[in-house]
């Protein structure tokens, strides 16, 4: 989880991710944000994230992305 | 035969406006009573059978293209998803190691099936609206002179085309169950208060709800009502108000200065969002009578800080099918990844994956520009945005520097409101573009409001010539301001609607009644105006 907010933070530094629960309904993260932290979790966690995880729930706010990817590192 | 000739199939265009007396005076009322007393069995029927007799009204014949979509995606449905069964069942049979290969095995397959099922859908689109266009410039740069056809696109196909291929995708990712029940399907495509202007809406959000549709509640009713008045107030009160000086500037855009040119281009930028932001009000408020919640299309636009958060904002549906369905499927495609992998290396963690978003971005809004229609000005407003997207994006860094070494906070009421205004500007140049005669007049336009930003012309005798005065005008100002408060209460989470039907009787009425006069003194209607076409209607 402290990698995941190391990660957050480097590429959106003015937000507080530890609370906010509405990272994509509020804008905090843009598409093209989304698209450098894929980037940065595929390659610190050694998960694949497909497309069709790419939907508001699993990036509104640090805990559903941390959930995202321990069950993306489980279904392997 | 009297009455069938009344309704005659095809010939009812001004359905197509949610606001005219032969929709909300005839045909909603006519549908409201016809599902009201139906049993509670046969309610989704009613739906159905209401709109595919909408579409058949305002389409006749043409009818045809939106049954072949409906039974199209139904049965492609169904392919994917038995594929997709077999998919499963093989891949639990097998042993662990052997998954992969099986999984992949499919997905050519099932690719195969959507890619098919997909492009035929959208084939006929292309087809009807875009061979034209495509045919006209293959003239104009070969010099050839191959006939250009003319086909009639039936109303509404930009929108339903994009349900139906959102639903095959949803299958194929296995977001939804594929459905077996044609009707189900067909309601879910066909729902007559959506078809003509949208919202975009997925299988998942209105399929179910439709289907099961209960009886006509008080609440929703009068709640649905309250929004269709609402719409009603931007539509006939500020969009058809504004119609005569908005055709008049860009129809003869060559006689005027460039303040005033400018100044119908904030007027055509009022007047798009009234109409079709009303529209989308009559839409959700026609749903909402018959207990159906709809997808909202707009979230206070004009409040956005940026070009990228003002299209999270206006026409939301739109915006986020282009995002699910092609900028994340492009950018996250494994040749996409693989650049950005490498981009990050040379670039670093901001620069790097801009290079496959940009490339995704670059499809998202080419679409988007020519899915406004077959013309270069939609294509150039579709990469217009593009630049401005992609541009904020790769000077983020150097404005966040400028900005702590002249120590300003982000988050400062000041740039705050200079970012909202910023954006405002930008969104009425590219509405220029959009409303522009070709791309020729938005150019000519553009240059004359930066070479000649002067308003000495606009006078008393030019506002009579484009049959508007001051009246007007102050009209216009105290209705946006009236929509300016009820977004900035909506933006502080205060639902004006919910709070007025908590309110006594008297209050709510007194409220209610007030709106409907305001609408009757006010409202642009009768002689001496041209109502509006619904603009998006003709996408």
């Amino acid at each position: 989880m402290e990698r995941l907010l190391e990660i957050l933070e480097d590429i959106q530094p003015d937000v507080d991710f530890e609370t906010r629960t509405d990272l994509i309904d509020a804008h905090l993260l843009s598409s093209l944000s989304i698209l450098s932290l894929i980037a940065e979790l595929e390659d610190e966690f050694d998960i694949t994230v497909p497309a069709v995880e790419i939907v508001p729930k699993n990036f509104n706010s640090m805990k559903a992305m941390w959930d995202m990817i321990q069950r993306l590192q489980e279904e392997g | 035969m009297r009455i069938l000739s009344l309704l005659q199939a095809g010939k009812h265009s001004t359905l197509t406006s949610f606001f005219s007396p032969m929709y909300l005076a005839i045909f909603l009322p006519a549908c409201i009573l016809f599902y009201a007393v139906m049993p509670k069995k046969g309610k989704k029927y009613a739906l159905l059978l209401e709109s595919l007799g909408f579409f058949w009204l305002i389409s006749g014949k043409y009818i045809a293209w939106l049954l072949v979509s409906i039974v199209s995606v139904w049965g492609c449905g169904l392919w994917l998803g038995r594929i997709l069964e077999q998919r499963d069942a093989a891949v639990k049979a097998a042993e662990k190691p052997q998954r992969k290969a099986i999984k992949q095995q499919y997905l050519r397959y099932t690719r195969l099936v959507l890619a098919l099922a997909a492009l035929g859908n959208l084939g006929i689109l292309l087809v009807l609206k875009y061979s034209g266009f495509f045919i006209q410039n293959v003239n104009t740069v070969f010099g050839l002179r191959i006939s250009v056809p003319a086909f009639v696109m039936p109303i509404g196909i930009s929108f339903y085309t994009l349900q139906a291929v959102s639903y095959l995708f949803d299958v194929y990712q296995g977001t939804v169950k594929a459905d077996r029940n044609l009707m189900r399907v067909a309601l879910f495509l066909s729902f007559f208060p959506q078809i003509v202007e949208g919202p975009i809406c997925r299988y998942g959000q209105t399929a179910d709800q439709l289907w099961n549709a209960g009886q006509i509640r008080y609440d929703n009713l009068t709640l649905g009502l309250q929004r269709i008045l609402f719409g009603l107030m931007k539509k006939l009160v500020v969009a058809d108000r504004l119609n005569t000086f908005v055709e008049g500037v860009f129809d003869k855009y060559w006689e005027f200065q460039g303040g005033v040119i400018a100044i119908a281009a904030v007027c055509y930028t009022i007047q798009l969002y009234m109409d079709f932001s009303g529209s989308m009000d009559a839409v959700t408020g026609t749903a909402q009578i018959f207990g159906i919640t709809m997808p909202e299309n707009f979230k206070r636009p004009f409040f956005s800080r940026t070009i990228s958060e003002f299209w999270t904002r206006w026409h939301i549906t739109l915006g986020t099918w282009f995002k699910d369905y092609i900028f994340y499927p492009v950018s996250m495609s494994k040749p996409m990844k693989k650049l950005t992998g490498a981009a990050r290396k040379k670039l670093g963690n901001h620069f790097g994956p801009l290079a496959a978003g940009g490339i995704a971005l670059f499809c998202v809004w080419f679409c988007n520009g020519v899915w406004h229609g077959a013309a270069w000005s939609f294509i150039f407003f579709g990469m217009y945005h593009f630049v401005l997207i992609l541009g904020g994006s790769l000077i983020a860094p150097a404005v966040k520097k400028v900005n702590e070494k002249l120590h300003l906070s982000p988050e400062s009421r000041f740039y705050c409101l200079f970012q909202v205004l910023r954006t405002c500007v930008l969104v009425v140049i590219g509405e220029l573009f959009f409303r522009a005669n070709g791309l020729r007049a938005g150019m000519y336009m553009f240059g004359r409001m930066v070479t000649d930003f002067r308003f000495s012309s606009l006078n008393a005798a030019l506002l009579k010539k484009l049959s508007i005065d001051g009246a007007d005008f102050l009209i216009v100002g105290v209705t946006v301001l009236i929509v300016f408060v009820v977004s900035l209460l909506n933006e502080k989470g205060i639902c004006v609607r919910e709070s007025l039907q908590k309110k006594p009787t008297p209050v709510r009425w007194a409220v209610l009644y007030a709106l409907i006069l305001y609408i009757i003194i006010f409202g642009a209607y009768g002689v001496g105006y041209v109502p509006v076409d619904p603009m998006y209607a003709n996408f």
